[in-house]
């Protein structure tokens, strides 16, 4: 928090929209530079008196200057502090508990700071509620340093002071103190204390004050289904760790449903322990990553969805309701119906559908379930959107009722469906202000914009859940002259106490009940002793109540609710709206990071698309095709959803996609105060009408194609069982590890023998010191991709953009592979592949095997380079630049490096990356590496790569030396645990274990000698660091 | 990248011979005169003491206990003291009992009330003056008699006055002396010519022939060379390969700044600091021993010290000749002082800071290159290495220059020669034990123990 500096040139960079320091920061020369006037003139060519000659000379010259000032280097400065702050010590990261409340991530994290400066989010250890960072909180730490955050208020887009902003707002309130106009601020949900106690004190204060609160993407059915049976506005909490079967309705649990953050305990229970694993139904229309984790999935449309959530209610209460669904859908959610009853209270049913009734009912099941995994009774505050009140808000404003709106944390115009509406109605308010960190669709129809801080930047406070408390404090000063919403608010309420003072004072009289503040701040969350008693005391009465009116639940109020999910009409085309795991419901369009990190399932970055089935596809005459240079291409579509129609929207076919339905992501399609290239895809908001995801839509072809950024374009594993190993929990429980699990074979000396006994090489001792070896469960990774972002951070990836990724130049030190089966599931990939005859059949089945099912298995894998012991990459590089060391790390000397691209050609497992250009200091890359403000957020440990030289995975050998070193230091041995790659660090799911197996006691030891451990391509012989655990899937059928 | 290039050795303590010598011959006398004076002083004050202090011991007293704050004619953290006594009786009206009573206990007066002391007290920032009760009444006046003697200021112009004389003579004895050996080299080249005149003028006229026919006759000996096609081609293979030799030398140190002596904007003297004053380096680097930096100090920790040392008073023998030779006087070190109190805003006469600073930007002098990861902590205080090693004898470095080449050969060298740390050391035992058993060696070096893989530093 060191840093004073406001990075600025000149008062009129202050406004982003002055054309002309947009026009001086294109072009380095204002004026044109005569290139054309003088080279395309012949005759003053001729008439000029610089000859061939003279022209030689002067480059012979100018070489042998230039050549010779280069033996001098260049004068390096360094600045010391005048005063240096107590805790900082250059060299050494300083880390700070805070959180992430932007509306839409609720997290408790930590950040990593380096002289002062932000560089990494991590997990708060601490916390037990959403204490894990998603790919974007992970990435938020960018949008920091973004250069085109708004330096300074203005007003109609011409820079103010404080002053007047703070003068305009004040006389406005001032005038409607007794006026029958209203004072609105429409804000995110906060989920805050101290700011719920600021907006109680302006109702007190103003009798016509409305605060209004605003989810982009709204879980309103969810919020009003448990408002009507337990009367807070809140969203019921899950934990998926006890369950043994979950349900669910379109749900997609393991993103962004209903807050997100429950994939952490989702995976505990994936994981085979004493022969047991939780089971997973999804039914559901889009393939969401949920889907993709599934053990079984049906795909359903989503009016299809709500028939079988009503029929399946029906058959646990043992009452026939007529849905009208087909016999097969039918038989399979008796099948479910049955498992859930024999599960009994182990069983949990969730659903994403944003319908009142299909909420209700979920509720009502899980009620008389009595779900373990059901945990109404401390219900989570993380969406609060109330779209009744928007509605009516838009309708007040266009009738003048409106005298002051105040905006925070939102951008309606951008995201409300009917922001026409919007617009014209802000017209007719007096005052209108906006709070926004960037210069948005809704800061540019305002009249004033506050510049904002970054949550870095600010204090605060959210209770993500009843009883757990999360504090945010910043961890820089204001980079800019900008100020958090709340310190202005309560400025304009002539309170001068600064929000930190106002914050730590509420927690003070309400949170900590004489717990220690310091201590707090600390830790980043507060859970009192006196909580955990209350919690318990509810959980008891709770399960006291359930004991007492259980029995018979009463399904009157229900009867209706069925009724109308059982008779839900059926439209030809049924589009369901989502948030990607990259974009959210974007607010970090202008994160470079974000846009770059490929979709879980579609694997494609900088876009978003409708997914179609390919049945739809054919029918409709949509095609995907990869192209010469290896891009995808795909056709367009006009979209139409009630009177609106989205243009040229690109389609990708999407295995797995529910017939008749069809998926387009939100967040996407950003286009005001954003740089060129980060203007990527359509806007969806437009079509999700009603704040509903599920919306009736017809599509129309239009000519052209589309140019896809795909990273993955082999679908399919095409029978290859040995990169990605898997069997059913059955075969797991009762064979031998050898049958599901085989090793793969080579023949040696005309004998077959396991391809683990045949050496090329000559091993070496690695038994003495530090041995690293990597550990991933596949069944514990749900390919949320938190670990891409947070190696993205850590080791200072270059972004490339979409031209390059389209060119498979991407940069990603780990990538997630999700593979396809081309059967029904992957067991049956292998039969056919084994069971081809002759090389004519291999060669059409395989052209067969390129396509995947219509509902098939999915895989993710996370790839990183395997530090195998053996390397191949080692051998072929004719400098040296890579080599092994004792610790089991594979190292990449990038100075050395003289990019002939051997490595990366003899890599088996295609983890090398080649730096094709200069990605930093080059405008041509403009993804924060070529300005000051962006690099900040580099690590100063990790060098940043150069034209011309490979790079990869080093198993964050920073990390590890740093640990060694800190031992060192401290002169005392390393306990497991301490040993951390970027990415085991960030995986919350424990799917990443990272650690030294000569420490016996360590948990990756234990892990590899696991039955289920298996290296990838083990018939290489490459011997890697990294390993496997086969994939178990809980199915019945297969 | 500036050089300070290599002064000509010979000529420098050829030169600093000279300028001993002269010096010698002046400063004798300076000397004296100044011994003479503060002789005087000190009696004249011993005379006009009327209260029986000594103030050769007050001085001692002086500088162990009040040096600290106070100084004897400028305001420091507390006020200036000279003639205090007098001062207080002749403005303020108090007497030594006052004084007697402020040394012992100035809190007790400050909240007793009394009038000057609750005045002096908020005059300087209410910093409440250290009790003293240990004093006696007897030392108090020792010390109130060191501070009646008069400032011993003419001691420090007659030493300027001789200094300047020092530094103007310096200059010009350096020409002579150039002069007068090219003199001698001219009349040694003559007397050469002319001895070798006169001996053949005796030689013709002694009848001596000297022959010149018979060489005459001979080839030329760079004809021969020339006919010789294998002595040609053995010559210019050997042309060849010095001079790629040469080349390769010269083109290897590019890059590589040993001997880089930038100028500072600030003249700060290693040879001062580390070397006269004995301030241990980690004093100042301290972030060495934690953090891969070694940290250049930010500049409160030198006001830790400069705070109350205002001015350079050299060390007690006065600057040496070469110091003089240099430029670097008192007067020189004393504005270097003015402008760390510039940088970081120190107001001098009013002790308190201004808050205008102006950071100051050195001229980094050890420049690693991005790619190779260096860790001070690693080897200061794992392995225990003196900053010496590395950085050379810095306690006498004047000018700070890089010692070392910095190279990857010279890390490499002394990864090879150097023998791990492992005293005290919980990390390596175990390590340490099976890996001497493997290799049969009793103390590991620390590329045995894998310091010499390439992503041990590069990464």
């Amino acid at each position: 928090m060191a840093s004073n500096k406001k990075y600025w040139k000149s008062e009129a960079e202050l406004n982003p929209n002055d054309s002309i320091v947009e026009t001086l920061r294109q072009n380095e020369f204002p004026e044109e530079i005569p290139v054309d006037e003088f080279l395309g003139d012949k005759n003053k060519l001729s008439d000029s008196s610089a000859s061939r000659r003279d022209f030689l000379k002067y480059v012979g010259f100018s070489t042998a200057a230039a050549s010779l000032a280069a033996c001098e280097g260049p004068v390096r400065r360094s600045i010391p502090y005048v005063v240096q702050p107590e805790q900082i010590i250059p060299g050494v990261a300083n880390y700070y508990a805070t959180s992430i409340a932007n509306g839409f991530d609720f997290a408790s994290i930590l950040i990593k700071t380096r002289e002062g400066r932000p560089i990494k989010v991590e997990n708060n250890m601490e916390a037990n509620v959403l204490g894990s960072a998603n790919a974007r909180v992970q990435a938020s730490v960018l949008s920091l340093y973004d250069s085109t955050r708004l330096q300074g208020p203005l007003s109609n887009g011409e820079p103010i002071d404080w002053n007047v902003l703070d003068a305009a707002v004040k006389a406005k309130l001032a005038g409607l103190q007794n006026s029958d106009q209203k004072l609105v601020f429409l804000t995110q949900t906060y989920a805050s204390p101290s700011t719920n106690r600021l907006m109680a004190e302006y109702k007190a204060a103003y009798p016509n004050f409305v605060h209004i609160t605003y989810d982009a993407i709204s879980e309103e059915a969810a919020l009003t289904a448990y408002e009507n049976k337990y009367g807070e506005r809140a969203l019921a909490n899950y934990n998926f760790e006890k369950a043994d079967l979950i349900v669910s309705f379109g749900a997609d649990i393991l993103a962004d449903w209903q807050g997100g953050g429950y994939d952490s305990g989702y995976s505990k229970g994936r994981v085979p322990a004493n022969g047991k694993m939780s089971r997973h139904v999804q039914l559901e229309a889009n393939l969401s990553l949920t889907g993709a984790n599934a053990d079984k999935r049906i795909p359903l449309k989503p009016s299809a969805q709500k028939k079988a959530l009503a029929s399946l209610y029906g058959m646990l209460i043992n009452s026939n309701i007529n849905s009208g669904l087909n016999d097969n859908t039918i038989q399979t959610l008796e099948s479910i119906a049955k498992e859930i009853k024999s599960t009994g209270g182990r069983a949990v049913v969730v659903t994403g559908l944003d319908d009142e009734d299909a909420q209700s009912v979920v509720l009502a099941i899980n009620e008389m379930l009595k779900s373990e995994a059901f945990e109404p009774n401390s219900p989570r505050y993380t969406r609060q959107g109330n779209s009744k009140a928007i509605a009516q808000l838009i309708t007040e404003m266009n009738s003048g009722k409106v005298g002051a709106l105040i905006m925070d944390g939102v951008n309606p115009v951008f995201t409300l469906p009917n922001a026409a509406e919007f617009v014209a109605g802000l017209g007719k308010v007096d005052l209108s202000v906006a709070f926004s960190t960037n210069w948005t669709e809704t800061t540019q129809e305002v009249q004033y914009t506050a510049s904002a801080n970054h949550y870095l930047e600010s204090w605060g406070d959210a209770e993500f859940q009843k009883g757990h408390v999360s504090l945010m404090q910043p961890t820089i000063k204001e980079l800019f002259d900008t100020r958090q919403f709340q310190t202005a608010a309560l400025g304009w309420l002539g309170n001068d106490k600064s929000y930190y003072d106002y914050v730590k004072e509420t927690w003070e009289t309400q949170v900590l009940n004489g717990g220690s503040w310091n201590q707090a701040l600390h830790d980043g969350i507060y859970r009192s002793a006196l909580q955990d008693v209350l919690a318990a005391d509810t959980d008891q009465l709770a399960s006291d109540e359930d004991m007492t009116t259980q029995t018979e639940p009463s399904i009157e109020p229900l009867t209706s609710a069925l009724r109308r999910l059982a008779s839900a009409e059926e439209a030809e085309v049924e589009l369901t709206l989502y948030s990607k795991v990259g974009m959210g419901d974007g607010q970090q369009a202008g994160n470079p990071w974000l846009q770059e990190f490929p979709d879980p399932i579609t694997r494609v970055t900088w876009d978003n698309y409708i997914t179609v089935s390919r049945d739809d596809a054919n029918t409709w005459g949509l095609t995907n095709k990869n192209v010469a240079n290896g891009g995808l291409d795909g056709s367009y579509v006009n979209l139409t959803v009630g009177d609106t129609t989205l243009q040229n929207v690109p389609v990708i076919i999407q295995p797995g996609q529910a017939p008749g339905s069809i998926g387009l992501s939100l967040g996407y399609g950003r286009e005001v105060g954003m740089k060129q290239e980060m203007k990527t895809g359509i806007n969806a908001y437009a079509v999700y009408k009603g704040f509903k995801a599920q919306q009736n839509a017809s599509l129309e072809k239009v000519a052209g194609m589309h140019e896809f950024a795909c990273m993955q374009l082999h679908n399919t594993l095409m029978g290859r069982g040995d990169i990605i190993k898997e069997t059913t929990l059955e075969i797991f429980n009762t064979k031998d590890a050898a049958d599901w699990n085989k090793i793969a074979h080579v023949s040696l000396n005309h004998q077959e023998v396991p391809a683990t006994s045949v050496d090329l090489w000559d091993s070496f001792d690695r038994s003495i010191g530090h041995h690293f070896n990597m550990s991933i469960d596949l069944n514990a990774c749900t390919g949320c991709g938190a670990c891409v972002i947070a190696c993205h951070a850590e080791n200072n990836i270059a972004v490339v953009g979409k031209t390059e990724v389209r060119r498979s130049r991407d940069m990603h030190w780990l990538r997630i592979d999700r593979y396809y089966s081309s059967e029904d599931t992957f067991e049956q990939d292998n039969i056919k592949k084994d069971e081809f005859s002759g090389a004519f059949e291999s060669k059409t089945g395989f052209e067969q095997m390129e396509h995947a099912a219509t509902n098939p298995q999915v895989a993710f894998q996370p790839v990183m380079c395997q530090h195998c012991n053996h390397a191949p990459c080692e051998t072929v590089c004719p400098v040296a630049a890579t080599t092994h060391s004792r610790q089991g790390q594979n190292h990449m000397a990038y100075n050395r490096c003289v990019g002939t691209r051997y490595c990366a050609n003899n890599c088996p497992y295609k983890v090398r990356r080649f730096n094709w250009f200069l990605y930093n200091n080059n405008d041509e890359f403009d993804f924060h590496m070529n300005n000051d403000l962006g690099k900040m957020v580099l690590n100063p440990d990790v060098t940043v790569r150069s034209r011309g030289v490979i790079e990869k995975c080093s198993l964050c050998i920073q990390k590890t030396q740093k640990t060694i070193l800190d031992a060192k230091r401290d002169g005392r041995m390393i306990k497991d645990g301490e040993f951390q790659t970027a990415c085991s660090a960030a995986c919350s799911n424990g799917a990443i274990v990272f650690g030294d197996i000569n420490d016996g006691e360590s948990k990756v030891s234990e892990l590899k000698e696991s039955d289920r451990m298996y290296h990838l391509l083990e018939s290489v012989g490459t011997q890697p660091n990294v390993f496997y655990h086969v994939k178990v899937r809980n199915t019945k059928e297969a | 990248m500036k050089k300070v290039p290599y002064r000509n050795y010979i000529s420098k303590i050829f030169g600093i011979c000279i300028v001993v010598f002269l010096l010698f011959s002046t400063s004798l006398y300076s000397q004296e005169e100044t011994l003479t004076q503060e002789a005087e002083v000190v009696e004249s004050v011993a005379e006009a003491d009327t209260s029986g202090g000594d103030p050769a011991k007050g001085k001692q007293l002086f500088n162990q206990n009040c040096a600290a704050c106070h100084a004897l004619n400028r305001k420091m953290t507390g006020p200036a003291l000279a003639n205090v006594e007098t001062r207080l009786a002749e403005e303020e009206g108090l007497d030594k009992e006052w004084l007697y009573a402020w040394i012992k206990n100035s809190a007790g007066m400050i909240s007793a009330g009394d009038t000057y002391a609750v005045k002096i007290y908020n005059e300087y920032n209410q910093a409440a003056m250290t009790a003293f009760p240990t004093l006696s009444n007897q030392d108090i006046d020792d010390i109130l008699a060191y501070t009646a003697a008069p400032p011993p200021a003419p001691v420090a112009a007659a030493a300027d006055a001789a200094t300047q004389v020092a530094t103007s003579e310096t200059g010009i004895s350096n020409e002579i002396v150039l002069g007068a050996l090219l003199l001698i080299f001219g009349l040694l080249v003559m007397m050469l010519f002319l001895v070798n005149q006169t001996l053949r003028r005796i030689a013709q006229a002694n009848g001596v022939l000297i022959e010149k026919e018979k060489a005459a006759k001979r080839t030329p000996i760079w004809k021969a060379f020339a006919q010789n096609q294998f002595l040609v081609l053995v010559f210019s293979i050997f042309l060849l390969l010095s001079a790629a030799y040469f080349a390769y030398g010269w083109f290897m140190q590019i890059g590589i700044d040993q001997g880089y002596a930038p100028i500072q904007p600030i003249h700060y003297s290693h040879k001062i600091h580390a070397g006269d004053n004995k301030i241990e380096c980690k004093y100042c680097h301290s972030s060495a021993r934690v953090s891969k930096h070694s940290g250049i100090p930010s500049l409160n920790v030198c006001m830790n010290c400069h705070k109350s040392i205002y001015e350079y008073s050299g060390n007690p023998e006065g600057p040496s000749a070469e110091d003089l030779a240099n430029g670097y006087t008192n007067e020189f070190y004393t504005a270097e002082i003015k402008k760390l109190y510039k940088a970081v805003g120190w107001d001098e006469e009013n002790q308190q800071y201004t808050g205008e600073t102006q950071p100051v930007e050195w001229v980094r002098i050890h420049n690693l290159p991005d790619l190779a990861y260096f860790n001070h902590s690693q080897h200061v205080t794992v392995a225990g290495i003196e900053c010496q090693t590395c950085h050379g004898p810095v306690e006498e470095m004047e000018i700070m220059y890089q010692y070392s080449p910095l190279t990857m050969g010279w890390c490499i060298d002394c990864h090879r020669e150097t023998n791990v740390n492992i005293a005290d050391n919980e990390y390596y035992a175990e390590i340490h034990e099976k890996l001497s058993r493997k290799y049969g060696i009793e103390q590991l070096t620390a590329a045995q123990m894998g310091g010499l893989e390439c992503g041990k530093c590069h990464y």
